[in-house]
């Protein structure tokens, strides 16, 4: 049989044998930054559809995770800098060609937008708050009245910020799995599924929670959707798609994948939901729970297998 | 003016004489390389064919690493030498992973490191110090767009191969064959 056996001297620290640049970090903050853009896209979206005094969880409680989940994930990006003291160099430039350039940027717009949203809500929450200071009574006051306006910066810079994680790494052609331009999408659709999962589990009343809960199935079918079109387009693809495909298809992350992420976070969840709205007794916190692991199981997964995936010689 | 390599596997012996060298040129840190030997062997038993590469950055025309880069820190120099500078890296690694030749790696200071095609030895006239060290003679430097330079006439005498072309780099390291 032909065959060819390649042997290289080269053995430098987290890149050979197979590339680990990124753990844990990444993985970690692509989960918080899908989530934060789930939580604030439903909260200005039921906003401008003028659901504020309706589903006050989804517009006035479920932000407040956001800002805390946006400066976590930015603390574990700065984790995982090498040359970290050197990371203000990201806002000194704008490269238009690097997805982590204009994400960095995102980031930088829409963490203080979700800190002032949350803001704007406070007093809703806590009658007894006090801003102390006069002028932040007249900032509040502004925001109050161009919360419109906010509301549609944050729709958008959201969507942004949930399809940025997946472009983030679809941008590297070097690592075959990642180098889809479906993660985009399918970590949008992800991050959507976990915000109406958090919404699920915070609400109190019972319209929203239905609402969201038939949201969170649609979605997670489209992510079921887009999770078989990768693998048909890999398949259809070259030599190293078809090789970073067999990865889940008998390969060393065919069990995580099918069971922890497709299975146990996607399709009991989902199946779960759909009997707690046909009436069956079941605490809402169990497919939710779920939902955030299988989240959380996608964005590890696919960052360690796309770094196992490679072009050969 | 493009600089670019040709390395000879037919002369390479493997004997890693340009790793060391290129070590002790530009103080690569203990256990890292920027420059590699790669050996093959292809065929089926008994008929097998031994092949030895030098291999190091392909200073890529199209530079996915330069792309992807957020800070501008990995640029592209004179002659198209791909270049890192250390104080505008912030080791964020996008690089690293987006290289098909896994060429950089993260030196232990922070920033990330890779062959310079030992540009500070060129500007002075010299040759990159694993060209100089060869014992076999098998690298070649030189301008691609001086048609009497060393690679030049070596690309337009030998046949040769370039790697992972369907990774759409324009790799600028040509293996003779």
């Amino acid at each position: 049989m032909e065959e060819e056996i390649i042997i290289s001297g080269r053995l430098n620290e987290k890149v050979d044998p197979l590339l680990h640049i990124w753990g844990w970090e990444i993985a970690f903050y692509l989960f918080a930054g899908g989530l934060a853009a789930g939580l604030l896209f439903f909260a200005s979206l039921s906003y401008l559809r003028g659901k504020e005094n309706d589903y006050t969880a989804t517009v006035k409680w479920a932000p407040l995770f956001a800002p805390i989940l946006l400066v976590l994930g930015l603390g574990a990006l700065f984790l995982d800098l090498h040359h970290k003291l050197y990371f203000w160099r990201l806002y000194t430039t704008i490269k238009l060609q690097s997805p982590m350039s204009w994400g960095a940027w995102t980031l930088m717009v829409i963490t203080p937008l979700s800190i002032i949203w949350c803001a704007t809500f406070i007093r809703d929450i806590y009658p007894n708050w006090d801003w102390k200071f006069k002028f932040l009574y007249q900032i509040e006051n502004f925001f109050i009245k161009y919360r419109k306006v906010l509301a549609w910066v944050m729709v958008f810079y959201s969507a942004i910020l949930g399809i940025y994680t997946g472009i983030l790494l679809s941008a590297f052609n070097a690592r075959p799995l990642w180098n889809t331009s479906i993660l985009g999408p399918l970590f949008l659709a992800s991050g959507l599924s976990a915000g109406a999962a958090v919404i699920v589990a915070l609400t109190k009343n019972e319209i929203e929670r239905k609402f969201f809960s038939r949201i969170d199935l649609i979605i997670i079918g489209v992510e079921l959707f887009f999770i078989i079109h990768m693998f048909m387009g890999f398949l259809a693809s070259t030599q190293v798609q078809i090789e970073a495909a067999q990865l889940f298809l008998g390969g060393s992350y065919t069990l995580p994948f099918w069971i922890f992420v497709v299975f146990i976070g996607m399709l009991v969840p989902a199946l779960l939901e759909y009997l707690e709205l046909k009436g069956q007794k079941i605490p809402v916190i169990i497919p939710v729970a779920l939902i955030l692991f299988g989240n959380v199981m996608l964005r590890f997964i696919i960052v360690y297998a796309g770094q196992a995936s490679r072009y050969l010689y | 003016m493009r600089y670019a390599m040709a390395i000879d596997t037919k002369k390479c012996v493997g004997c890693s004489d340009c790793v060391v060298a290129c070590q002790l040129e530009n103080k690569v840190p203990i256990g890292y390389c920027r420059d590699w030997i790669v050996e093959t062997t292809s065929g089926t038993y008994p008929d097998l064919t031994l092949e030895f590469r030098s291999e190091r950055c392909h200073h890529c025309a199209n530079a996915p690493c330069v792309r992807c880069c957020p800070t501008g820190a990995s640029h592209i120099e004179e002659g198209g030498v791909v270049l890192v500078t250390a104080e505008k890296c912030i080791g964020c690694g996008a690089c690293i992973a987006s290289c098909p030749y896994d060429a950089r790696y993260p030196h232990p200071d922070g920033y990330v490191d890779k062959c310079t095609f030992c540009i500070h030895k060129v500007r002075k006239g010299e040759q990159p110090a694993c060209v100089e060290v060869c014992p076999t003679h098998c690298l070649y430097f030189g301008d691609l767009d001086d048609p009497n330079s060393d690679v030049s006439r070596k690309i337009k005498e030998r046949k040769y191969k370039r790697l992972k072309t369907e990774a759409g780099t324009d790799p600028q390291l040509y293996f003779l064959i």
